[in-house]
């Protein structure tokens, strides 16, 4: 598994230890977050056979794009989704924020319920 | 954490923005909800952005707390197994009416703790009182575990369960400030006061925390961060308050090493009751780092 640290606020990487899980289905469309500043609005939409697509608008994309992208496809790798598009809107949101609004916009987007006990792992 | 709860700020569970901003006051305890300010749809996107920012991101030297959902709404379970994982210093129950409400979360809390492997015991407990069956089982609510250590009174719905309109002198939440407050010092825990909802009113608020400190609260509930200095202030004692407690330890010392019997300051006997006031106002003065310098002015 990757430990690495995701980048801009030097927190451990979500998850890191965690085990993934078999592949997640996304079965519609899902947004979570808004486009006030310090958050970051998502959308997930199904990608069926075209892996993972992440476009990203930010501020901040030339100096924290890889670093944003790389908190969401660490938060696709844990759900296990392996077919997304993921439409990420910054608004200089922390990674922390990244990670909520990524996660609950797959779990919305898969009408599935979050395991928590996979927290436990960390 | 400073060991102080002079002041305990509401900070919505919806928006990433305030909960960043909230780390920069000087609210002793930062209350992160997950209840009223969360719109039903937003249950589930507050609980990640909640669980992540407690337990990623921390805000250092605060007392952390974790509102969850209403004791018999769908979201409490969820609520329970995210807020417990993230690691607050306590989860606020709100509305609680009963003891057994307390045991019935415990037993939740205390199962999830063993699941994660955290220490059984280290999630404590805050419960608002915010109906008349509530005040009236305050005692009772207060002693229910040992991991409860504050009560706070939530006075709207406590004045509208009581039929009461509100008014700034308060004289509707007086009975209710009473018996949570006995509560509070028969089990030995905190007791927090309600918030003072006039956020334009500052003044009004001194007025109103001029009631609060005399009762003997120990914090207050606040929901805007103007109100936090101002809260802060009322709990915090006075360099006169810090002096006069010096001078009774001073002499309460003196006496013992002298073996006289009775102590006299000020031309009155130092007693038990004013022994621990005093030793409350220092510790208070302590914990708010009044006493590092050791310097004192006028009396």
């Amino acid at each position: 598994m990757n430990n690495q640290k995701a980048g801009r606020f030097a927190r451990p990487a979500f998850g890191a230890d965690m085990e993934e899980e078999d592949a997640m289905v996304l079965k519609k469309t899902a947004v979570a977050g808004t486009l006030e500043s310090s958050d970051v609005m998502v959308t997930v939409t199904p990608n069926p056979g075209r892996g993972v697509e992440i476009e990203l608008e930010s501020e901040v994309k030339a100096a924290f794009g890889a670093a944003i992208e790389a908190v969401a496809r660490r938060e696709l790798e844990l759900a296990g989704v392996e077919d997304a598009h993921l439409l990420l809107r910054d608004k200089g949101a922390l990674d922390c924020v990244i990670s909520a609004r990524v996660r609950c916009a797959l779990y919305r987007a898969a009408e599935a319920a979050y395991d928590w006990t996979r927290e436990d792992a960390l | 954490m400073t060991g102080l709860m002079r002041s305990n700020l509401y900070v919505g569970g919806s928006s990433p923005g305030k909960m960043l901003d909230a780390r920069f006051y000087h609210e002793d305890c930062i209350v992160y909800d997950l209840e009223d300010s969360v719109s039903p749809e937003s249950k589930d996107a507050a609980r990640f952005l909640v669980y992540n920012a407690v337990r990623y991101h921390r805000p250092p030297g605060k007392y952390v707390i974790i509102r969850v959902n209403g004791l018999y709404s769908p979201w409490l379970a969820e609520d329970l197994e995210a807020a417990v994982r993230a690691r607050p210093d306590a989860i606020r129950l709100p509305k609680v009416e009963y003891a057994r409400e307390v045991l019935r979360v415990e037993e939740q809390i205390a199962a999830i703790e063993c699941t994660a492997g955290i220490p059984l015991g280290t999630t404590q407990l805050w419960c608002n009182i915010e109906s008349a069956l509530g005040a009236s089982n305050a005692r009772e609510i207060a002693g229910a575990s040992p991991r409860i250590t504050a009560l706070a009174l939530g006075a709207e719905d406590y004045t509208a369960s009581m039929g009461a309109l509100r008014s700034k002198a308060g004289w509707e939440i007086f009975y209710a400030r009473m018996q949570v407050l006995e509560a509070c010092r028969l089990a030995g825990i905190s007791a927090q006061d309600a918030v003072f909802s006039d956020l334009e009113d500052l003044e009004g608020l001194r007025e109103d925390l001029k009631t609060t400190r005399s009762l003997g609260f120990d914090g207050k509930t606040v929901v805007h961060p103007r109100q936090i200095d101002i809260v802060n202030a009322a709990f915090t004692p006075t360099e006169k308050e810090i002096h006069q407690a010096q001078r009774i330890m001073e002499a309460l010392i003196q006496g013992a090493q002298n073996h006289t019997g009775v102590v006299v300051v000020d031309g009155s006997m130092v007693d038990k009751p004013m022994e621990r006031r005093a030793r409350t106002v220092l510790a208070q003065a302590q914990a708010a780092g009044l006493l590092t310098g050791g310097e004192e002015d006028e009396g």
